[in-house]
């Protein structure tokens, strides 16, 4: 039982930058804009989350850096893709690109230092709850704030003036422009907001999970927030439900190996890469079959008004 | 609207506009396909803006940036693509965009003004119902209901009967009148000369992107109306041979075919064809005569029954297996399905040559001289206008495009054609080309299948009708000439006619 709660929680910790990820890359995605570029946002705010928190010792300050970094590398994105058509395949991975060299070039000398980072807050009462205390409610603040932002952002979505035209603008932006509604600035904002929020899911790895910074430290939990998104169906709910799953699997790999199991370290570190293959695939033969089909239909498909055919 | 003038790619599709119309009258905007209509309406709903001209309302002179600006001013566009967002549910679409609701919506107040609405001008729809289950009428009444309940003042209804069986018409045409009666300043935009004397109290013509001239209903004629519309008078007639159908060439027994969803979209259709006919399918555009199309020339397999070319079984067979039995296919979508778009003409016929022997050398590479040859006389016999065979297809007018495709396709004398939408946004010159083409070809010998949603096509040129609805045959016409449109309405509508039975396979010919 103690094992099993301790994995759990574990689960949630290591699940919560996935999530926030996945979160932002859900909004930019509601609004019909694909950003690829989810590795380089997390790694370029895991840096500058890092950076700031050590200069400054503030890790409100570091999340909030972090946040507008996030924002402003997705603002270069929203403006080739949106603003100019160009192809969002091409620009997203060219974000990861650049995010990646960046952050390792501008991070050298911060290499091998530490940090006091964001500590655990466990929350009266409710943390004392058996089971369900341990595993959702001892942990620190900003995985507090990623149920807040789940909750409130599917009632966004769905009862919220401004959810209905982001759901609207990903699906028909004809039909909002239409209404005399600008597609062009909902899709700047839900691009460079979901920016922002994959930004803080990286900055959690600097401030909270190793409170140190690393070349590569996402280690591709980007990559694993595109594919969740699919795996969510575009919904923040079952988001947290794939993070959790994808973070369950990442701690127990961790234990395993701990254990000192046969099977060898790096089958288990491919694990959570498989489990998103075998979700895609799964989706995908449903999808065959016609019987969900949850992708936002405008979602990769530059607007243009006086386009015509 | 004064002196509006808009060109796209140098082409001017409105030239020095006027146009008005007051509150409570109904005022049609006529012209063929390509006339400038479109274009002007799009300029009024504020979707284009302008080169030059001014729009004036209630006297007052605007200018329109956006949407925003046109529907502020009280202009409401019911456009031929509904704009409607297919996963959301009626209401959602009805209140997006209203900027008056609190930002927490409240659904249980659209909904009722949605009732209301409906009650006051007879269209009923489901505010909980999603867009997408909705069929093609139910989607133009809750677009309708959308403008109603942004208060528009003055409606533009572009083509709205297009995709409306006869019935549902007449039930649009009780809607605009009503609305008329209450004040609304009413735009009908159509090339359909009956309705537009039905419905107009004035009718303005364009052609060619330039005003011909506005007249009252009172002075109008249909024959006045197409002289304007067209410019000269033009012979409709085509001369339909009398039909001594050959041998069978085409045979579909039973067919199921799946749509993109996964939905049956072909529930069982069983017809012959012969050669030297045209069996004309007519329905309402998404009853199933895409997917039964493709289903015909290989790009989609029928789940159950049988289909055979010439008394082969070709079922389960590809595209090119159906092109080696000179199966034919003209489809609808002209620059997707049916040519590269930026290819040019000698690829684009080579599309359907390049892997037959004497179009290759050695067997591997295509011999792009022997392409070139045949493209020179096809384009001629066809008489496609273009300046160079290495001319990017995409820059083409429609009219040219359609042209050589029918080249391509009716280049080796087939058995059988699959004709969707032939044409299908073409102007009246192509149009009457289009269709002399098809009538030698069917002389010639090939059985042709002519699937469309023109029904004036459908009875000028069909030697058969057979009239689909919901992936099913409803009845089958075998004198085209004694049927009237009020009958094909109804069957298109999904009504069963005894005097038009549906031909019954006996089950041993199922097997």
């Amino acid at each position: 039982m103690e094992v099993l709660i301790s994995i759990l929680a574990a689960a949630v910790r290591s699940g919560t930058p996935i999530l926030y990820a996945t979160l932002g890359e859900i909004l930019t995605e509601r609004a019909g804009v694909l950003n690829l570029g989810l590795e380089g946002l997390m790694l370029m705010g895991a840096l500058s989350g890092f950076w700031v928190a050590y200069s400054t010792s503030s890790v409100t300050f570091a999340l909030v850096a972090a946040f507008l970094v996030g924002a402003a590398i997705a603002l270069i994105h929203a403006f080739l893709c949106v603003h100019l058509g160009a192809n969002q395949v091409v620009s997203g991975l060219a974000i990861t690109m650049c995010g990646t060299g960046a952050s390792s070039l501008l991070g050298r000398g911060l290499v091998g230092e530490t940090i006091k980072g964001i500590g655990v807050l466990p929350i009266p009462v409710l943390s004392k709850i058996p089971i369900i205390g341990p595993v959702l409610f001892n942990h620190d603040p900003l995985v507090y704030l990623s149920y807040v932002l789940v909750i409130g952002m599917s009632w966004f979505l769905y009862s919220t003036k401004a959810g209905l035209n982001l759901r609207a603008v990903g699906e028909a932006p004809g039909a909002v422009d239409a209404v005399g509604l600008d597609p062009v600035k909902l899709r700047y904002l839900y691009t460079v907001i979901g920016g922002g929020l994959a930004a803080i899911g990286g900055a959690y790895l600097s401030l909270v999970y190793t409170k140190m910074w690393g070349e590569h430290m996402t280690a591709g939990r980007g990559w694993i927030a595109v594919a969740l998104v699919i795996f969510a169906i575009w919904h923040p709910a079952r988001a947290a439900l794939g993070a959790y799953l994808f973070g369950g699997v990442g701690a127990l790999q961790l234990r395993m190996q701990a254990a000192g199991t046969s099977i060898p370290a790096p089958l288990l570190l491919m694990l959570p890469y498989l489990l998103t293959i075998l979700v895609l695939l799964g989706i995908s033969i449903k999808k065959g079959k016609g019987i969900l089909l949850g992708a936002p239909s405008a979602l990769g498909v530059p607007y243009q008004r006086e386009e015509r055919t | 609207m004064k002196g509006i003038t808009k060109s796209f790619y140098g082409i001017r599709a409105n030239d020095e506009v006027n146009f008005e119309v007051r509150p409570g009258e109904i005022h049609t905007l006529l012209g063929e396909n390509g006339a400038g209509k479109s274009t002007l309406m799009n300029i009024l709903c504020g979707l284009y803006t302008p080169e030059r001209g001014t729009i004036k309302i209630n006297g007052e002179k605007c200018f329109f940036k956006s949407p925003k600006d046109a529907i502020n001013a009280g202009i409401g566009m019911l456009h031929q693509h509904f704009m409607l967002v297919p996963v959301m549910t009626v209401w959602e679409n009805v209140a997006l965009g209203d900027k008056e609701l609190p930002q927490v919506l409240p659904k249980n107040k659209v909904i009722e003004q949605i009732k209301e609405l409906s009650d006051v001008y007879g269209l009923s729809v489901n505010p909980l119902a999603p867009v997408w289950q909705l069929s093609v009428g139910e989607q133009q009444r809750v677009a309708i209901v959308k403008l109603l309940y942004r208060r528009a003042k003055v409606l533009i209804l572009d083509e709205p009967t297009a995709v409306l069986t006869p019935q549902e018409a007449r039930h649009l045409f009780r809607v605009i009148k009503k609305m008329a009666e209450e004040g609304h300043g009413i735009v009908f935009i159509s090339h359909k000369l009956d309705e537009v004397l039905e419905i107009s109290d004035r009718i303005t013509v364009l052609r060619k992107g330039r005003n011909v001239g506005t007249v009252a209903k009172e002075e109008a004629s249909k024959e006045k109306l197409a002289e304007m519309m067209i410019g000269k008078r033009v012979a409709f007639a085509i001369d339909k041979p009398i039909q001594n159908p050959g041998k069978e060439v085409l045979n579909v027994k039973n067919i199921k075919v799946l749509g993109d969803r996964g939905r049956l979209k072909v529930n069982g259709i069983s017809f012959s064809l012969r050669q030297r006919e045209i069996l004309g399918i007519a329905g309402v555009s998404g009853n199933g005569q895409e997917e039964l199309a493709e289903a015909l020339t290989g790009l989609r397999k029928p789940i159950s029954g049988k289909v055979f070319v010439d008394g082969d079984d070709v079922t389960t067979g590809n595209p090119r297996d159906f092109m080696k039995r000179r199966v034919s296919y003209i489809p609808a979508d002209r620059k997707g399905t049916g040519l590269i778009a930026n290819m040019n003409l000698r690829e684009n016929i080579a599309l359907r040559k390049y892997w037959k022997s004497e179009y290759t050398r050695f067997g591997f590479f295509i011999n792009w001289e022997r392409i070139a040859g045949h493209t020179g006389k096809l384009v001629e016999r066809f008489s496609v206008a273009n300046p160079s065979l290495s001319y990017p297809v995409r820059l083409l007018s429609g009219g040219n495009m359609q042209k050589l495709m029918l080249a391509r396709e009716l280049s080796d004398n087939p058995r059988v054609i699959v004709a969707v939408q032939p044409t299908w946004g073409l102007d009246i010159g192509a149009t009457h080309y289009v269709r002399e083409v098809l009538v030698s070809q069917k002389e010639k010998g090939s059985g042709i299948l002519l699937i469309t949603d023109d029904l004036e096509e459908i009875l000028a040129l069909s030697d058969r009708i057979a009239v689909i609805h919901g992936g099913e045959i409803v009845g089958i016409v075998d004198n085209p000439d004694k049927v009237t449109e009020e009958e094909l309405g109804l069957m298109m509508a999904g009504t069963k006619l005894e005097k038009y039975p549906v031909y019954d396979l006996k089950e041993d010919e199922l097997e």
